[in-house]
């Protein structure tokens, strides 16, 4: 009897698990990280180009930015490269990318061959420090206002809409930063 | 007006579809032969209207009728006349339609083709391809419609996705679909023989040169989806075990297991529950394939435009052809009659074997892909897997497969001696390793991985061969077309382990900067970078570096990479330059311009040794498959229906 449900019931687990990936897709998507709202994690990690220099993530204190997770082995962050590329163009606050477990060479021979588009990168090689910022995979956009609070989140690739809906986002970090 | 038309056809092939799903069924239960023959008018109107409907969203994108939103969002005044053909599947309404297509082609072919099958079982499988071909309609109309009106039109659409613009890209997705929904011939087989009561093995037989013919087109199609991602994403590499990719490959992993299970289930009647599990698993991952790539559950490159209520649609649609073919499998599982006993040692013990590792294979990439979920939903944190997981767990499973693999074809059914299927390989055992230790030395590639993907893969090529001669020797008609087919696939899988073992060892990657008339040399080539300049093509424009390659200063070959800008959505390509060999590729991709002034560039340079070979191997898998399929032993004849299935003949399988 067990040998003829067992497919059924293993089936019925692929379900079970694909139906709370759906629910939980959009919760993950934009109440994506709890710390939405809350201060941005004080955390200190090297440069990539420069890695003599760290760089806080209380640095940048006092205004609007945006911080880019990304790594050579995302695929996805090959395909958002171009509209991060727009992203700092349009938006003219700093876009830093936040390099996670990543290999120096490797990160830096794909921002040769794509282009570097970022203000500057930071190097989390273990993983530590995305941890603390609740970062679920790359590529992830964080924007943080003036006051070093996140104020959003971004899960996946950036495309055109989303681009638009950021850039909108920013425009009014910027409007309530001046005012 | 053509839009309309569209949604006109669409609709009419949906009516027909419920027709065909439901009374073939009632004549099959009821047994009145006039309401079983419908099934097969019914599917050659179903066709028609497929093709119309998918002819008229094609109109609209051929004559950019922008007032189309789906047209509007994939397509521009700029694209080429083929892209904008193709742009057609370039996003998730189109492809849907271009899935619904496939179908309706492969139901019309069974519909042809099998004329000489019992009544009753014919039309119970092409009823139950209707009930497929029902959920895809309701999915297109109800949450994905290809032909909805955007009013007013915009002046100019958006862009296909550059990526797409592609000859690669042209042939990948219509490769990928005939396999994925080929695997609905063999399920609908399946399910019509669970359905059937008495239990007869005999659709296994029909149902093999389907089987093998879906399982060709999807091995070409994750080749070509691979071969893409090797020159378009300019990152040189050929397999990266996205989420998406995954979803192509497990189905083709049961589906490997599939053939090799109908084969014993054919001829010996072994296994018969588990080719039923099999078939229906194999079409279940391509649903769920489509589900992955469409719900927003994972992210990936190849993420469609992710919407929950389509997934939700999906998932549905999953629990009721998967989760109803179980719930048939369970109450009909019992009757169904177990074959002849085997030995341990016997081609039966082989085969059982095959299919646990690919079985495991794909359960274990199945795991890999949703992990991230799983962990998740655990609340340990959030993990992802990468391909170190992928390629560990890969190279395990496959070795016992690759040791095992020439001693199949040499084994008997039923009872055999170890010694008497070794002893004669002896011989090519021997040999694959010494040629493989003189070929790493000639090729002076010496690493662990060189050297076993060579002994592996050579022991495969010549393993299969020596069986080719031996039974040259021993058989006065030749070999019959299953054979030949069976040996060009395994020795296709020789070469493809050959290609992996090289290119994951040998490869040479240099970045360098470079200057116009400055060079560079890598592994005795010399790369001069003569100029770079602007062109112009249709749709974009792009830099162009022009080098040349020397050696030992005779001129190889002119290379000339692209950095690509194209005007409407503003987005940046690289196209990479290749000189394709069979021995090794030169791979040059550009980077970004390092200095304005002097013009300099950096770029990009792999030297890729065998790399061809993967994809070498890929196609003599689709080929051999493709060559087995069409042997006169699947050939129906008229009258021929009955009593063909018991035959023990001697000859081999698959």
């Amino acid at each position: 009897m067990i040998r003829l449900l067992l497919p059924l019931i293993v089936f019925g687990g692929l379900v079970g698990l694909l139906l709370i990936g759906m629910q939980t897709a959009e919760e993950r998507k934009i109440v994506a990280s709890p710390l939405v709202g809350r201060p941005i994690p004080n955390f200190e990690l090297p440069r990539l180009h420069e890695p003599n220099i760290s760089t806080s993530t209380a640095d940048r204190l006092g205004e609007v930015w945006v911080l880019n997770v990304w790594g050579s082995w995302c695929q996805s962050c090959r395909i958002e490269h171009p509209y991060v590329g727009r992203l700092a163009e349009e938006s003219g606050v700093p876009v830093v990318g936040f390099n996670w477990k990543d290999e120096q060479a490797d990160a830096k021979r794909w921002l040769s061959q794509f282009g570097d588009v970022w203000a500057y990168h930071m190097v989390d090689f273990e993983g530590r420090s995305a941890i603390d910022l609740g970062v679920y995979g790359a590529p992830e956009t964080f924007l943080i206002d003036q006051r070093g609070i996140i104020r959003h989140k971004h899960i996946g690739p950036i495309d055109e809409s989303v681009l638009r809906d950021l850039l909108a986002r920013i425009d009014r970090l910027k409007q309530e930063a001046s005012s | 007006m053509i839009a309309e038309l569209g949604q006109v056809f669409l609709s009419l092939a949906l009516i027909l579809a419920l027709v065909l799903s439901t009374v073939p069924l009632y004549g099959a239960y009821k047994n009145r032969p006039a309401l079983m023959a419908m099934a097969h008018t019914l599917v050659i109107g179903h066709f028609v209207f497929a093709l119309a409907a998918y002819t008229a969203l094609s109109i609209a994108f051929f004559n950019h009728d922008f007032t189309v939103t789906y047209v509007a969002t994939n397509s521009n005044l700029l694209l080429p006349w083929y892209y904008r053909l193709s742009a057609v599947w370039g996003g998730h309404e189109g492809s849907l339609l271009l899935w619904i297509l496939m179908l309706a082609g492969w139901m019309l072919l069974v519909s042809l083709l099998s004329r000489s099958l019992p009544r009753a079982f014919i039309a119970r499988v092409l009823a139950v391809m209707g009930m497929i071909s029902v959920g895809f309609l309701l999915f297109t109309l109800l949450t994905s419609n290809p032909f909805d009106r955007l009013i007013p039109g915009p002046l100019d659409g958006q862009d296909l996705n550059p990526l797409l613009q592609d000859p690669g890209m042209i042939f990948h997705p219509p490769l990928l679909y005939m396999g994925y929904v080929g695997f609905a011939v063999a399920f609908g087989f399946a399910i019509a023989g669970l359905l059937g009561g008495r239990v007869e093995s005999q659709w296994v037989k029909w149902s093999r040169p389907w089987t093998l013919m879906a399982w060709a087109f999807l091995t070409v199609g994750i080749a070509l989806g691979s071969w893409w991602a090797y020159y378009e994403l300019g990152w040189g590499g050929w397999w990266f075990w996205d989420p998406v990719e995954n979803a192509s490959f497990i189905p083709w992993l049961i589906g490997t297991a599939l053939i090799h299970s109908q084969a014993v289930t054919e001829k010996r009647g072994a296994f018969p529950a588990w080719t039923v599990l099999l078939a229906i698993a194999a079409f279940s991952m391509s649903l769920l394939g489509t589900f992955l790539v469409r719900s927003g559950v994972l992210t990936s490159v190849h993420a469609f435009a992710n919407d929950p209520e389509r997934g939700m649609f999906i998932l549905g649609f999953m629990i009721v052809v998967t989760g109803g073919a179980l719930v048939l499998y369970a109450l009909r599982a019992p009757r169904i009659m177990t074959g002849k006993g085997f030995d341990f040692m016997s081609r039966e013990t082989l085969l059982l074997l095959n299919n646990v590792f690919f079985a495991v294979s794909a359960a274990m990439v199945l795991l890999g892909t949703l992990y991230p979920l799983i962990i998740d939903m655990m609340g340990w944190g959030q993990i992802s897997v990468g391909p170190p997981y992928f390629g560990a767990m890969f190279v395990l499973l496959m070795t016992p497969i690759v040791v095992l693999m020439p001693l199949g074809p040499f084994s008997r059914w039923g009872k055999d001696q170890l010694l008497r299927v070794v002893y004669p390989l002896l011989g090519s055992l021997a040999l694959s390793l010494v040629a493989a230790l003189i070929i790493v030395a000639l090729l002076d590639a010496w690493s662990a991985r060189a050297i076993t993907g060579w002994m592996g893969g050579l022991w495969l090529i010549l393993g299969s061969l020596h069986y080719l001669f031996d039974r040259k020797k021993t058989s006065r008609f030749g070999l019959p077309r299953h054979q030949l087919g069976m040996i060009m696939a395994h020795a296709g899988v020789g070469v493809f382990i050959i290609g992996v073992a090289m290119v994951e060892s040998a490869t040479y990657e240099r970045d360098v900067r470079l200057t116009p008339s400055e060079s560079v040399s890598i592994a005795g080539y010399e790369f001069t970078l003569q100029e770079v300049v602007s062109v112009k093509g249709q749709n974009w424009i792009a830099d162009e570096a022009r080098f040349a390659i020397t050696k030992d200063g005779e001129l190889v070959q002119e290379m000339a990479p692209q950095k690509r800008l194209y005007h409407r959505s503003g987005q940046t390509m690289t196209q990479v330059a290749l000189r394709p060999g069979v021995f090794k590729d030169l791979y040059i991709a550009m980077g970004e311009e390092l200095d304005a002034q002097s013009n300099a560039w950096s770029i990009r340079i792999h030297i890729k040794p065998f790399i061809r070979w993967i994809w070498g191997g890929a196609l003599l898998l689709a080929l051999g498959a493709t060559l087995a399929a069409t042997d006169r032993r699947y050939r129906l004849k008229q009258k021929q229906s009955a009593s063909d299935g018991l035959s023990t003949s001697a000859a081999s399988i698959t």
